[in-house]
């Protein structure tokens, strides 16, 4: 969707605020909302391509006044209503009204350090035959979906080169809809800066991107 | 009387934001969805157990060891796991050489995708809505506010973390470090130097 978390870009956000020490934790209902997040996402009602999603759906308006863990609160009720683990009288009251969906068990806390070790894997184990090369010309598409994408805004349209293949992914787009995987070839794609930001950027800078193969036609 | 002054203490103590974290944590203890316990594990392993003092190991032995630096190149998600690090959100991971003709930055215009086995939770403005719009467009601009002035001829590489591939950028190791040990040379490396908004 072309929602206002696609920044890349943007102006008016002036200066990085950086914090000498700073802790991983500024509040304790950060690392509450953090650890929330993990623990809800290991009941298995939704995938990561979700729960990004929950977060760029947040209204403009709201996504730009939060913090970055009120947006990662606000994402977290919405998934938990929309998964219907939760009801909004339940979320509204903070009292429950009747037991869990069958099935759902909480995650266990002696299993929390190898969860994280291991992570997930994203990359799927599927012959599927590349569409490009290294090196190959290609443009990203220009496409407007109004779901979840990870083809931003600034790069629809460009002309770039294939740098490497990463291999066959997941595709968010359709994972996040609940559509299914649709594996496919992910690639990084580099594109000068000036392609993508025209006259003023140095003439040797770069940017790469890691784009699907739905993503790309070539040029 | 004193009830009230309980009342207004408590008023004062807990922001509106926190109550509702409060409520939701209890409300999914009590459905039986969420152990609190899970919750202390969690946090104190992204608090004590990640950050960059990991990444900090990748680079010193990247430095020492050529053999290792190949691998890393060919397979960084492998090479980082001999360490010992790996898991959630840096499952596929591609290192990114600095070197006296190239400068890697690496960002997230969507979000805020980073390597957290080698570099933990991202700081504030990493996530902030200031580096994710600017630094892809006018990344000389981002570097100059920290502090990292380069001239015309290097080449400025920007990652935009768009997908599940995280990226780690490998430092050029300093000059007049030849007689340090691997240990010593990991407590020159930062944060912000295997990001790219600092040179060592």
């Amino acid at each position: 969707m072309n929602g206002v978390h696609d920044m890349g870009g943007m102006h008016g956000f002036g200066p990085m605020e950086r914090e000498r020490d700073e802790p991983v934790f500024h509040y304790r209902w950060e690392a509450r909302t953090f650890a929330l997040r993990q623990a809800c996402g290991a009941l298995g009602k939704w995938n990561i391509d979700m729960a990004r999603h929950a977060n760029e759906r947040i209204p403009p308006a709201e996504y730009l006044a939060a913090t970055y863990y009120e947006r990662w609160l606000a994402g977290l009720e919405r998934l938990l209503l929309e998964s219907g683990v939760l009801a909004q009288s339940e979320l509204a009251t903070g009292r429950s009204a009747g037991p869990a969906p069958a099935g759902l068990v909480a995650f266990p806390p002696e299993k929390v350090e190898k969860a994280v070790r291991a992570g997930r894997n994203y990359r799927v184990d599927t012959p599927i035959a590349a569409g490009f090369a290294a090196g190959a010309h290609v443009i990203a598409r220009n496409i407007n979906p109004t779901g979840a994408t990870r083809l931003p805004r600034y790069v629809r349209g460009k002309r770039g080169t294939v740098d490497r293949d990463h291999g066959v992914f997941i595709f968010p787009d359709t994972n996040a809809a609940g559509q299914g995987q649709k594996p496919q070839h992910l690639y990084s794609v580099q594109f000068s800066a000036r392609e993508l930001w025209g006259v003023e950027p140095a003439s040797k800078d770069r940017v790469y991107l890691d784009l699907w193969e739905d993503y790309l036609e070539h040029a | 009387m004193s009830k009230h002054h309980h009342d207004h203490d408590e008023g004062s103590r807990f922001s509106d934001v926190e109550l509702r974290v409060r409520a939701l944590e209890s409300l999914l203890v009590e459905k039986g969805l969420v152990n609190p316990e899970t919750l202390d594990k969690l946090i104190d392993t992204f608090e004590t157990k990640l950050g960059p003092r990991n990444g900090a190991r990748v680079v010193a032995r990247a430095w020492v060891d050529p053999d290792y630096r190949q691998r890393l190149r060919e397979d960084a998600s492998a090479a980082i796991a001999e360490l010992g690090y790996s898991g959630m959100q840096g499952e596929h991971m591609v290192v990114v050489e600095n070197m006296p003709q190239v400068h890697n930055l690496v960002i997230c215009t969507l979000c805020s995708c980073y390597p957290w086995p080698v570099l933990g939770l991202p700081p504030v403005w990493y996530k902030s809505n200031a580096y994710r719009a600017r630094a892809v467009a006018d990344p000389r601009s981002v570097l100059k506010e920290f502090g990292v002035k380069l001239s015309e001829e290097v080449e400025v590489r920007v990652w935009d973390s768009t997908s599940e591939v995280r990226y780690l950028v490998l430092p050029e190791r300093p000059d007049g470090t030849q007689g340090m040990n691997e240990e010593e040379l990991a407590a020159l490396v930062t944060r912000d130097s295997m990001i790219g908004t600092a040179k060592l």
